[in-house]
Formats: C-alpha cells, structure tokens, sequence
C-alpha cells in the first residue's frame, strides 16, 4: 500500500493531494496539464519535498514533515518512469538497465539487465544507443530500467504519450501486462482519460492541484461530480473483438455480450469509444428508427446531474455512459434498474486497435 | 534544374570570410615558410629551447589538473543549483576573462606577493611563489581558469535535467549521479573547455612574466622563451614559435575529433 498526503505552494496553485494505492493496484491520476500531476510523482520520488506531507509504502515512511523524516530519492525505492523515458544518451540500452543494479560485477550486471530486456521483447536491441530507438523501444527500456532495482512502487509519468498513434495501443496492452504481475502499487499520471481508463484500476481526475474525484473509469464517466470531470472523461470506453461486416462498415462483438457497427476499419481486439453525448436513449422495446446503426438494450445504473445535464451510467453489460437534457431525463423516467435502448451513429463510433 | 545566382549579398559574406581567413593564417603560415625545418630542428638543440617546452607542458598541465579538479565541481554547482548571489558570482568567476595579463600578474603580486594581502601567510607556510615553477603554475590557473569554469557550467546547464532525477531515482546519489551521469553528459562541453584553457595557459606570458619573473629552467616558459630570443636571435624565436603554433594546433585537432565522435557526440543533443 502507498499512502500519499501533500500540501504545498506550486506556483500560481497549491497542491494538496490525498492518495492510497493499494499493492498490485493502479491509480491513474488523470488531468489537463499543469494540473498538479507530475508534482505528485515528484513527492512521492522525493524530488520535490512539499510544506507538509506524509509518504509512506508498506512499513516504509518516506517521508513525514512533521517527524522531519525524509529519505533521500536514491533510497526510496520507486521505480520512476518519466515522461520521455530520460535514458541516458551516453549509455547503451543494457547499461541504462544496469545502471541501477550495483554490488556486482560486470558480466553479472550484464547478465541481469539481458534478463530484463528479454522480458519486454528488445533484448535485440541490447547494444542500441537510445537516440536510435524507436518511442516504443525506448518504452520498454525504461520500464525496463526502473524494474531493474525491484521498486516497492512505480511511478509512470505519460507513459504512452511519446508514442506515436499506431504503436500506442501495443505499448498500452503491454504496460498493462507489467504492472498486474510488478504487484507493487502503481501512480501513473497521463492528461488523457482513455488512457487513465484502460491502464488505471481506479481513475482519479487531479485538476487546479485537487484530486476532483476517485473511482473505476466508469464510475466516473456514468456519474462525474463536476461538470469538468464531466467533459474530461469524454469518451466512453468498451472492448471488443472486431471483423469486418457489410457495406463496408467494422461489426464489433462487445465482451460480454451486444454488438455495435462502426465506419472505421479495424479486425480483432478493439476498444470501442464514444461520446456520452452522442448516445441517445429510447424507452425498451422502441422500435428501431433514424440513421442510428447502433442499437443495444441497457440497463440503467446511474443517473446524475451535471448542470444542466444529466448523465446515465448504464450497464450494456459493460459500463456505458450517456448525457442527455434534463427535460428528456424526465420525459423518459429513468431510474435506476429500468431497460432502455441505447443508439448511436456508426460513425461516432471511433476503434482503437488493441 | 535552375541554379540560383549568388546575390551581392552573398558575395559580401564570402568576401568578408575571405578577408578574415586570410588575415588570422597569414601570420601562421608566415612563421612556417621562414623556418625551414632544419632551422627549427637546430633551434630546438639549442641552449634553453627544450628546456622552456619541458616547463610550458609540465606548467600547464599541472595548472589544467588544478583547474579541472576544482572547476569542474565549481561549475556543476552554479550550473544546477539556484542560489542568491549567484549572478554575482557567474560575473566575478569569469571578470579575470577581461583583465589585461599585466593586471592579472600585479593582482597576484599584491596578494600573494611578499608584501601582498596573503603574503605572510603563505611565507609563515614556507612557500615560495613568486620567481618560482609554482609561481608560474599559480598564474597559468589563474588566467587559464574562467575559460574552463564558463565551458563547463554551459555544459553542465545543456544536460536534461531529468537524467539527474532519473540517476537519483535509480538509487544512485548525488555524488554518484555527478560523476556517472552529469559529467560523461557533458563530456563535449568540458572537453572544449578544457582545450580553450589549455591553449590560453600554453600561450600565457604577461602574468607569468610579472609574477613568476623569466629564468631559464625554472620560469622561463616557451612564450617568455621566445620574448627573450626574439631581439638577439629572431630565427630562433621563429622557430620556437612554429613549435608552439603545432602544439596547440595538435590540441585543437585532437579536441574537434574527440568531442566529435560516436561515443560524447550523442550525449548532450
């Protein structure tokens, strides 16, 4: 377990956080930038010592202002990712994961970070300077890297954001692979809800220095405390398996059970977005009408009010989130446990390729 | 395929380089052609010769390690920590750039100096510095010095400063991140200072001279050398000269290919 309290004067803003992540668990702190979210790594690394605070991992305390305990980052034991993987250029790939490895010789050394690389699928590229790596590759080495000293907990800084488009979805699935068998408590910060959402266990929206709101993804997406939580959730997020259907539209086979078309291309494991505010709800039963493609029988959790707004939390059987007006919340009745229909535009169904 | 005419713009740019290029070899090139290269192999024979490049070399370099062993910590420091004064302090290391060497060699004089500010002291020591080898080492680190501390602290500010968060993270500490991480990043940037000060301290005269004095074997280094040639035996200067220019041309070289290979030339870019 990770225990985090911080409160201090950052700038234009104060930071003051509150945060348990539990052992084999990931918390995504998810917010616009300078927000506050890379200070939290930096306390909880001790790079930075806030006014006050308390850290503490396990029976460690790493800090403690009001005891004056603070331990030297060197001494911490956090495996620290940063964004843009700060490799070190004079070093080749097997030295930047051995660079932390000390108390033995250099065959040893090498043996080990050889090890690690394997791990992640580039010991190929053992002998690589970084600057010839690709995002992907350099990734890996630096998750690699930060493993190498077996850290009581991880901190991931923007993990995917160096990665282009195409290879993101594949460093994300494999990131994800790491942390569940790592079994350390896992910080990992990212201005991108998606990406918050499919590697957090839980997702917390860190915005002005506050952490706004804690829960599952869906959680927040089905009932966001705020209106900014409420834009910045944005996209839903479901997963699927997809091939290629009829009139050159993608039919994708949600987990679980339903089906949904999408005008993008895309076969295999796929994770299916979609705006809470494109998806339209009707009464059960209704039938079908419009351009809407996408029809699936849900089932109400949630509803909450966001303003003006109201935000249906619903279970298709995977959590779905829908945004509508007030007025056609009541005309429709919604309540927790009632069967509605959910429909959307095939082509405000965006794929993502897993 | 059109070719573009070269503008007058152009042609001034070109022009303004020739001039320049031809102004700053002419010299050069003029010392070699007047010696032939038996002159300056029969002028390194002679009395004294041999003798002022043993101490030019054994001086500077003796001032160059002082010079990295403290600069090279010294500029770390004002390169990543920020601290109140330390503009000041950026502005007094680097004034002794500016002094004229006549200045720089009275400054000595007055404070260290038998009559200088520290006088005493060092003499209670039992050190002898003025009119001695020491003496001229005190006063090549002097001159020589701010050229390393400026290079350096530039090269030290250009490395990223989350490789050093990173080291620390990594269960290195700051000593350790210094010398495994901060100083192998700025291996082109010390490397170029290093080369900038040691010509400066090869070519030193002015603050040796008023310091250190200039007798053969003991100060006498190969620019007080051909100071004191150049009025009774011009061909010998010349060739002594021509010694000198290879030297630091040898040293520039070297620098250019060393900070330009495969293994520094990533590491800062």
């Amino acid at each position: 377990m990770l225990r985090v309290e911080a409160a201090t004067r950052l700038g234009a803003f104060t930071l003051d956080v509150a945060l348990e992540v539990p052992a084999g668990a990931c918390l995504a702190l998810a917010g616009p930038s300078g927000a506050g979210k890379t200070s939290v790594l930096r306390v909880v690394a001790g790079l930075v010592r806030p006014e006050r605070g308390r850290v503490a991992c396990g029976e460690e305390v790493w800090l403690d202002t009001e005891r004056r305990i603070d331990v030297a980052p060197e001494r911490r034991r956090c495996g620290y990712v940063f964004q843009e993987y700060a490799l070190f250029a004079h070093l080749r790939a097997w030295q930047n994961v051995a660079y932390p490895l000390r108390g033995m010789d250099r065959a040893e050394r090498r043996r080990r970070a050889h090890e690690l690389l394997e791990r992640f699928g580039v010991a190929h590229l053992a002998d690589a300077r970084p600057r010839t790596l690709s995002g992907g590759e350099r990734q890996r080495v630096a998750v690699a890297r930060a493993l190498a000293r077996r850290p009581a907990a991880l901190l991931l800084d923007e993990p995917l954001s160096a990665l282009d488009t195409r290879s993101r979805a594949a460093g994300g699935r494999a990131l994800s692979a790491v942390l569940a068998e790592a079994g350390v408590p896992t910080l990992l910060v990212t201005h991108d809800f998606t990406e918050a959402a499919l590697l957090g266990d839980r997702v917390g929206v860190i915005d002005g220095g506050r952490v706004i709101q804690q829960g599952t993804a869906a959680e927040l997406a089905a009932s966001p405390a705020s209106a900014f939580v409420a834009d910045f959730t944005g996209a839903v997020v479901l997963t699927g398996t997809a091939r290629p259907g009829d009139d050159g539209l993608t039919v994708v086979a949600l987990d679980g059970g339903g089906t949904v078309l999408s005008t993008e291309p895309g076969e295999g494991r796929v994770a299916v977005s979609v705006y809470p505010w494109e998806i339209a709800l009707a009464p059960a039963g209704t039938a079908r009408s419009g351009s809407a493609q996408n029809h699936l029988a849900v089932q109400v959790v949630s509803v909450t009010a966001v303003g003006n707004r109201v935000r249906a939390g619903l279970a298709a059987p995977q959590p779905l989130t829908a945004e509508l007006s007030d007025a056609s919340s009541h005309e429709l009745d919604l309540t927790p446990g009632a069967p509605v229909v959910a429909t959307w535009k095939a082509a405000a169904t965006r794929l993502l390729r897993l | 395929m059109t070719v573009s005419r070269p503008g007058w713009f152009g042609v001034l740019l070109v022009a303004a380089l020739t001039v320049a290029l031809l102004f700053l070899t002419l010299p050069i090139v003029a010392i070699f052609v007047d010696t032939g290269p038996l002159d300056l192999v029969a002028s390194l024979g002679e009395e004294g010769a041999l003798e002022a490049l043993r101490l030019s070399l054994l001086c500077s370099a003796a001032a160059l390690a002082v010079i990295v062993l403290v600069g090279t910590p010294a500029a770390y420091l004002l390169a990543t920590r920020r601290f109140h004064g330390r503009a000041a302090i950026v502005t007094l290391v680097e004034l002794p750039l500016v002094l004229p060497p006549a200045v720089a060699g009275i400054g000595l004089l007055a404070a260290l100096g038998p009559n200088g500010v520290l006088g005493g002291l060092i003499e209670d020591a039992g050190i002898q510095l003025v009119l001695t080898t020491a003496g001229v080492i005190l006063a090549l680190t002097f001159v020589a010095a701010p050229f390393y501390l400026r290079q350096a602290q530039a090269g030290f500010e250009a490395v990223e400063t989350t490789w050093l968060d990173a080291s620390r993270t990594l269960g290195a500490g700051e000593a350790r991140t210094f010398l495994r991480v901060a100083i192998p990043a700025a291996g082109p940037g010390l490397i170029a200072g290093f080369a900038l000060a040691w010509g400066r301290a090869l070519g030193e005269f002015g603050a040796t001279l008023m310091f250190a004095g200039s007798f053969r074997g003991i100060t006498q280094t190969v620019p007080l050398a051909i100071y004191e040639r150049f009025s009774t035996d011009f061909t010998g200067a010349l060739a002594l000269s021509a010694v000198l220019v290879a030297i630091s041309g040898a040293l520039l070289l070297s620098v250019k290919l060393l900070s330009g290979s495969a293994w520094l030339g990533g590491a800062a870019r």
